[in-house]
Parts: C-alpha cells; structure tokens; sequence
C-alpha cells in the first residue's frame, strides 16, 4: 500500500537526517517499524529499494563508516546542509515574477519541472502571487521530438549519436556529438557541442534530428570545455547585427513587409551618390538597416518594381545584376 | 510504486509549507501544490505514524486532526527537523532559471530589473542545481514581447468569447488587411503563435501569425458559437491547400534548396547535379512571381510555363526602374 511505503520512506529519511552521525544497517533496521517486522531478506531487499527510491528524489544519502580506525560495518546519513533548500527571501514582485515563469514551459517534463521547483519555494515561506505584475509572459515551446534527449544528454554529459539531414542535402547521416547545450533561438531549439566526425563545435537544429537519438558513451564521458560560451556560440545563429544602411524607395502602399523593419526617412538624404534624376513621384524614402548584403538584396529583389535602390552603390549595381539575369532568361522551354 | 515516491516528495514540501505559515486550509494547500483537497488529507495521514526514530509518544509528528475534520485547516507541530524543503534538483533549478531568462528576454525596462533580482536570488538558493542553466540559452527575438503582448489580449478574447478586430499582414499578397475574427484558440507551430480563428471577413477558419497582426482591438460583441466546427488539424503541418491552388513544378539548383524546406511542397524528386525538382502550390501568382524574383537564376519554372514569361516580365519593369 502506497501509504504504508510513504510512512516507511518518511521514517528512514527521519532517521538519516536527525542522527548526529552515521547509522548503521542495524540500527536502522531496528527503529523502522516495517524493517523491523520483515525477514532479513525482504529487509535487504526493501532497504536497497528505499533508498534509491530516496535519491531519486535527489536526497542525498551519504554512506561512511562510524569509526576510522576500525573497519566497521558502514552507515548512512544524510546531511542538513546538503538537503535543505538555503534560505530565500523573496520581494512581493519577484514572488510574482516567478508565478510567470511557471507558464513560460509548453512543455509538460519542464512545466512539471518548474511546478516542483515553485512547490519548494512555496515550501520554503514564499507566497507567489503572479497577478501582482501586469506583464504578459513569454512561452517556451517544445516542438522537436529530440529536445528531451539533447536537455538530458547535456544535463549529463553523455555523448550522443543520432541521424540528421542538413537542409542542402538530401540525404539523413549519422552524426556524433558531445552536446555542450541547447539553445532555443526564435522558437526552435538548437544543440551545440562538439561534433565528433567535423573535430569541430557545431549548431544542430533539432527539428532536423530524424528518429531517435542513442547514447554514444558513458555519462560525464566528456568536459565542456572551459570557457565555453554556449550564448556567444549560439549569436551565430542569428543574422549578424545590422550596421550597414541602405537607402531605398518604395511604392506608396507598397512593399509592407520591408517597411516594417525600415524606417522612413525624415528628411531628405544628403548624399547625392547615385539619386535618381528621374524619381518617381510620391514614392517614400525607405532606410533600412541590413547586416548582411545578400538577405537585403533577396528581399529587394521580391518587391519587384515596387522598391528601388539608390544606396549604397553595391548594393544598387548587385540588384541589378540579379533583375537582369532574370529579365534576359531564355524564352525557349527546355 | 510511484504513489508512495510522489507522495514522499510532496510530504517533504508540505511540512515545511505548512510550518512557515503555522496554518493553512486545505483548499489553499491543495491549490499550491496543484492537486484535490482529498490527496492532501491522505498525505497527511501518513504523517501521522510518521516521527522521530523509535516513534515513542512524545517522538510523532502532530498532526491537528480536530482542526483539519473541523474547520478543513491543517496545523503541524512537533516536526522542527523539517522545517526546510528539499533543495532544488538540477532540472527543476534549471527548468525554473531558463523560463526567468525567457520572460527576462521578453520583459520592458521596468520589469527586467525585477527578473534579474529574483535571478539572482534563485542561482545562489540553487547552487550547483543552477549549473545546467547555464548551458541553455535562450533568444526570443525582437518580436517577442509584443506576440506576447497580443497572445495575453487574444487569450482573454478567448476566453470572454469576444469579437477582435484584427489588422494583418499578409506577406503572400504583400497587403494590409483589417478583419473582424471570432478568436478559437491560440496554437504554436513551427516556431510561432498562432490564433486560429473564424475570419467573419473571409467565412472561413483561418490562422493569423501574431508576429503579423499590427493590431488587435477587443470588440464588445460576442463571438459566434462555431463548436460544431472541428478544430483544426495541425499535425500535417499549418499550409491548407485550396482546389484554386495553380500546382507549378519548379527546379531548384542546390544553392535553392531551402524552397522544398520552407515551403510545403507536394512532391520532391532529386535530380542529377544535386538540385531538386518539387511541385508546390502556388494560391497567388504574386506570391509566386515575388518568389521567383528573389530566388533568380538558381530556379526555373518548368510547369506551367507561361508562368516564367510572368517572371521575366516582371523583372523587366524592375529593371526599368534603374536604367
């Protein structure tokens, strides 16, 4: 019966934690009742049992021996220190603040995971009371099948092994990493580490992760290295900063896309570089902030006739190569 | 098993809980820790054979049974050596910080510093428990306190069951549009928000991406009941084909591969220099002409081929624009 065992783990754990040192088997077979009662094999049996059911609940029993100088039969303890939550005072707001962050995980290992850990604050004096903040709270989601693998994985450093397909080939390979972290960048998660085949660090994105992913050597196998910045690692995920400027004109009504991350020009630019002799009348100057030449000139080019560039020249004469290669294809089907 | 291992853990919070507050009811215990009244009154009796070893009579913990059957309020003494909870396991500490970096990253200049605080606080009570934190990172991108801004309105509107006058972007027709939606849920896939919703503009189910709607007004007629629309099926991904859809077979040299990733294509097939031949479904010919200007000469438009005149065309008049 559930109860029964609760009782029992309750009082070993009681036991362990108020003895001043270790306690030995015996002893403790002899203050728990339902030890007490049992046979000597359904007591080993029953307290091997407990106690890794114990440290599963991350209790940590220690295991040492009474006396140096004798070699005793050993005992069991588990320290204070090591299994209380220290003391934390919490503000009002930050209280609040952390009954947000329980509905940031859509995730339900890691929604169950925060849950616990607010259940313990709560336990330790804290009063969460997350309607005290007006902010609306992010989320966390988890779409890939292999987060999980890659979060425990990383959690324990165990090397991985697993099939993944990069989006410029067509074919799934099997790949070997030692995952250092995951990385969530605009909603998908991403795994870095070092990849074994390449001898080099690497970014997987997890939703290109094809079946399951196994186990590749032992727990704690491998150290991330010292220095590590999985935050710098995972900033070349994202397109560079922009800090180049172009200037553009666009459509009045159109090109929507591009003006909501341009801003429109105030007033007249005053660099005469490659204006227009003839600009369109009405149309409204753009400048737009760009990192890298290539993603601007792609978004350029899908907005047709409808956006023009007048700086920087680069940029200007890159376009126009690309219009008209296109412009000047061969009409005849192949 | 599991019963009694769940059961221990929550004994080991709740002690201490109810210690630091010296009373509580069992309605407010039962809503911390997330489960029915009835499972907190079974924990509870367990504690009560529960004790110091030995169990003599001076040595259980008391539980106030009079208290608890009379006035459904829990009071606990004689257990001093709990009067701390567990520390933190490794997941839940990191569990905990990353979603505080989370709401970090989306949070204004008046409410970061709060975060950061409470941060700071929770990595010292953590200690070690923290150190997988520090291996997640999480980016949100710019658009994020804003979508989490509209999901909070949009939520609401949801559950008050009230019309939303929405305006939208539609990046396939490069427009700005206005509607008025019945709001159904908000669903995440593929990386963003969603609202699905019953566009009364268009008279169809429709899903609006948050990091598209420029606006989003709570309105105070009621929704349409549409219970007996089925919810929609996302499983095979967000594209809903349209029998106006014109199927077009392009081939994409390698360097325009990422059209068969970021599209949702009706056939792959490889071909010999390690290009791809796919059909798509193109529902708007602007969208598709736009397409082909961005993608240029690394695709060609096999089918239907009056299409890639289009194309040409349109790159023409662009270039008209320059010369």
């Amino acid at each position: 019966m559930a109860a029964r065992k609760s009782e029992r783990l309750l009082n070993l754990l009681i036991t362990l934690l108020v003895a001043r040192s270790y306690v030995t088997k015996a002893r403790i077979r002899s203050v728990v009742e339902q030890y007490r009662d049992a046979g000597d094999d359904a007591f080993e049996k029953m307290f091997e049992r407990d106690k890794d059911e114990l440290r599963s609940l991350g209790i940590p029993i220690e295991v040492g021996h009474l006396d140096r100088a004798f070699d005793d039969e050993p005992g069991y303890r588990v320290e204070r220190a090591a299994f209380e939550l220290p003391e934390i005072d919490l503000e009002p707001d930050e209280a609040a603040v952390l009954g947000l962050a329980a509905r940031v995980w859509q995730h339900a290992g890691l929604a169950s995971a925060t849950s616990d850990a607010l259940v313990k604050l709560k336990a330790a004096g804290v009063s969460v009371d997350r309607t005290a903040l007006n902010v609306a709270q992010p989320q966390l989601a988890v779409e890939e099948p292999a987060f999980e693998a890659f979060w425990s994985a990383t959690q324990t450093r165990t090397p991985v092994a697993f099939s993944y397909r990069t989006s410029g080939s067509a074919q799934a390979t099997l790949r070997h990493l030692q995952p250092w972290g995951v990385v969530s960048y605009r909603g998908r998660w991403y795994a870095v580490g070092h990849d074994i085949d390449r001898n080099a660090p690497r970014l997987f994105r997890l939703s290109r992760v094809r079946g399951e992913v196994t186990d590749d050597g032992q727990a704690t196998s491998f150290e991330v290295p010292e220095g590590t910045d999985i935050r710098a690692l995972a900033r070349n995920l994202a397109p560079p900063a922009g800090d180049q400027r172009a200037r553009l004109l666009a459509k009045p009504g159109a090109a929507l896309g591009l003006r909501r991350h341009a801003r429109q020009s105030p007033v007249e630019p005053v660099e005469t570089q490659a204006a227009p002799s003839d600009e369109p009348a009405g149309w409204d100057r753009l400048e737009v902030t760009y990192g890298r030449q290539d993603s601007l000139v792609d978004e350029v080019l899908s907005y047709g006739a409808d956006v023009i560039v007048e700086a920087p020249e680069e940029l200007r004469s890159r376009v126009v190569a690309r219009l008209r290669v296109v412009a000047e294809a061969s009409e005849a089907p192949r | 098993m599991s019963g009694a291992r769940d059961q221990v853990a929550r004994l080991l919070a709740l002690v201490p809980y109810i210690q630091s507050r010296e009373e509580v009811s069992v309605e407010q215990a039962a809503a911390d820790f997330g489960v029915r009244p009835e499972q907190i009154v079974k924990d509870l009796n367990v504690l009560w054979f529960c004790g110091l070893p030995g169990l003599g009579m001076g040595d259980l913990i008391d539980v106030d049974m009079d208290a608890l059957d009379g006035d459904g309020v829990i009071r606990v003494s004689n257990a001093d050596y709990l009067s701390r909870p567990l520390r933190l396991g490794s997941t839940e500490a990191s569990a905990l910080i990353v979603a505080l970096r989370a709401l970090r990253e989306a949070s204004d200049d008046a409410v970061r510093p709060i975060v950061d605080r409470t941060l700071g606080k929770l990595e010292a009570a953590a200690g070690d428990g923290a150190a997988l934190a520090a291996r997640v990172d999480i980016q949100v991108g710019s658009a994020a306190p804003e979508v989490a801004r509209l999901r909070a309105t949009l939520e609401n509107a949801v559950r008050t069951g009230r019309q939303v006058r929405l305006g939208y972007y539609v990046p396939a027709r490069d427009q700005a549009t206005e509607r008025i939606v019945d709001p159904l849920r908000l669903v995440q896939a593929e990386g963003n928000t969603y609202l699905e919703a019953w566009c009364r503009t268009a008279e169809g189910n429709r899903l609006f991406r948050l990091d598209r709607v420029s606006a989003a007004e709570v309105l105070d007629a009621a929704v349409t009941d549409h219970s007996d629309e089925p919810p929609r099926d996302l499983s095979s991904g967000l594209f809903q084909a349209s029998p106006d859809d014109t199927l077009v077979t392009l081939r994409l040299q390698p360097q325009a591969r990422w059209v068969a990733e970021y599209y949702p294509v009706e056939s792959v097939e490889e071909v010999e220099d390690g290009g791809l031949r796919v059909t798509l479904r193109a529902g708007d010919r602007g969208w598709l002409t736009r397409l082909m200007l961005r993608i240029g000469s690394a695709a060609e438009i096999e089918d239907p081929v009056e299409l890639s005149e289009i194309v040409r065309r349109a790159a023409q008049d662009a270039l008209g624009n320059y010369v």
